[in-house]
């Protein structure tokens, strides 16, 4: 994020966007275009690939047995991790995770988990002592604004085809058996964000747009058209009505994008 | 946790502890209480027990973290091992990193950045006692210690949570209500500006909840305000009276 960018970019940036106009001729409420592939990695049990423009993040998922946390005994465990690799930007570095990875990891987590997208009480072999544990690892391959939104559409994708093995219990023990079944699924959250440049909202921003932002604001929109997680980001201020607005907005753009999820 | 209640608002409409749906829980402000800080506040709402410091402008640390033309806020909110009822490991988890960096940009916007360049404020936010909402009552804090200091500032920042239980929008969630209810909805604001600094939110809502909510919040937000401005001004009406004894 602390990428430097010409003053004289950012005042055509920021002008262009006060008369309504971006650098690549968009619309201010218009994605850039978005390509989805599910099922990339073999190896793993569930995966999808998705670009927004330039921006390109694949999702891995992993199923393996664990224990449950002690607050929810029958339920399943999710875990979302995000890696912003180093080949994905010349501003990101080896290491381990930074604040943004870690906010970005929880903003994904945060749709799946509140929109209850999966159903964890299916996950649950032995209340309280054996659970599915659903991995769900974010691998950003290139960074050009928007991981967001990227991001969510993926782990929504990959989890979509993602199955967990069979298994049977034999004396207390859980063996696994060959064969699997789909990950059962109950909601498709699609997240949406925008960009705050001068007083205007735009949808989708692309890096340089991210680079000159006052603020964003992203908002998770589950199948019922409800809002089920919000989260501001930057260092500038959103009014009341631009809130408000947006949430309407959002629910617009998520509809559109549900379509492009396979299931 | 012990057992749960079965309903968080009972039939005459009023919550676990007595409020009202629109009702804060009450709140305690004191400003300039860490001698050693360059500015600091303690705040109690309800149960949550914060302290938030100051150091700084000061020489930056890691230099390279410097910028030429404004100063950097660093922010580290941090909760203690014992304010909560398992004890939690005081090496910082990935929600403390992610809650310092929404502290630190819902202040940013208030903070005169680019009066103090090359320098670095830090500012330490230590949970004493968590009770639901210290999101939002350490903005509140911190924004009185950044003021505290003497740091420009274009207006206080100050925040609080609206949400949903029992189908209920509902103000300033405590601990039950957060972890039982269905929707959570922090809101930090500049009042004077109207301006919102910080907006979370995880549960579900439709969008006329969402819009009562963030209504809700907002309103609760202006109220905590005035309580700001008066713990602000005793701190100096303490200053004076010790000048005339």
């Amino acid at each position: 994020m602390a990428a430097v960018i010409a003053k004289i970019k950012h005042n055509q940036i920021v002008q262009l966007i006060e008369k309504e106009q971006r650098l690549d001729g968009r619309e201010l409420t218009e994605y850039r275009k978005i390509k989805l592939e599910q099922g990339t990695i073999e190896r793993a049990e569930g995966s999808a690939r998705v670009h927004i423009g330039k921006t390109d993040v694949l999702v891995g998922t992993k199923v393996e047995l664990g224990e449950p946390f002690p607050d929810t005994p029958n339920e399943g465990v999710l875990t979302v991790n995000v890696e912003l690799v180093p080949l994905a930007s010349p501003s990101y570095e080896p290491g381990p995770p930074d604040e943004n990875s870690i906010e970005l990891a929880r903003i994904v987590d945060r749709g799946i988990r509140e929109s209850k997208m999966i159903d964890t009480e299916k996950l649950c072999i032995d209340p309280g002592k054996k659970v599915f544990v659903v991995f769900v690892d974010v691998y950003v391959l290139n960074h050009d604004g928007n991981l967001i939104d990227a991001s969510a559409l993926a782990a929504v994708a990959a989890l979509l085809n993602t199955k967990m093995p069979n298994y049977e219990v034999e004396d207390g023990e859980v063996k696994i058996k060959s064969g699997s079944t789909q990950l059962p699924i109950k909601q498709h959250p699609v997240t949406v964000t925008c960009a705050k440049i001068g007083a205007k909202l735009v949808v989708d921003p692309q890096l340089e747009e991210e680079q000159v932002m006052d603020a964003r604001l992203s908002m998770a929109i589950d199948d019922d058209e409800e809002i089920c997680a919000i989260q501001k980001g930057g260092t500038g201020y959103f009014t009341p009505e631009q809130v408000v607005g947006f949430g309407k907005l959002a629910v617009q753009k998520a509809k559109e994008m549900r379509k492009k999820l396979d299931w | 946790m012990n057992e749960k209640p079965e309903r968080l608002i009972d039939k005459k409409g009023l919550r676990l502890d007595g409020r009202k749906p629109d009702q804060l829980r009450p709140v305690k402000l004191e400003v300039g209480i860490i001698p050693n800080a360059d500015g600091s506040a303690y705040v109690e709402q309800g149960k949550n027990k914060i302290l938030a410091g100051v150091y700084g402008p000061r020489e930056a640390h890691p230099k390279h973290l410097s910028l030429q033309d404004r100063t950097v806020l660093k922010c580290r909110y941090h909760m203690a091992p014992f304010s909560v009822q398992e004890r939690k490991s005081p090496a910082p988890s990935r929600r403390e990193v992610e809650l310092s960096k929404v502290i630190r940009e819902s202040l940013e916007p208030a903070i005169f950045m680019e009066l103090y360049p090359r320098t670095m404020i830090d500012l330490f936010i230590e949970v004493l006692q968590a009770d639901g909402g210290t999101r939002c009552a350490s903005i509140t804090a911190a924004s009185l210690a950044l003021a505290d200091s003497g740091i420009p500032m274009r207006d206080l920042v100050v925040a609080c949570a609206a949400g949903k239980v029992d189908d209920t929008v509902v103000l300033d969630l405590m601990d039950e209500e957060d972890k039982l209810g269905s929707a959570d909805v922090p809101v930090a604001l500049m009042p004077s500006l109207n301006a919102i600094t910080l907006l979370q939110m995880d549960g579900k809502l439709n969008q006329d909840e969402f819009e009562t909510a963030v209504n809700m919040a907002i309103e609760g937000c202006k109220q905590i305000y005035s309580t700001q401005k008066e713990a602000l001004k005793a701190k100096y009406v303490d200053v004076k009276e010790e000048a005339e004894e």
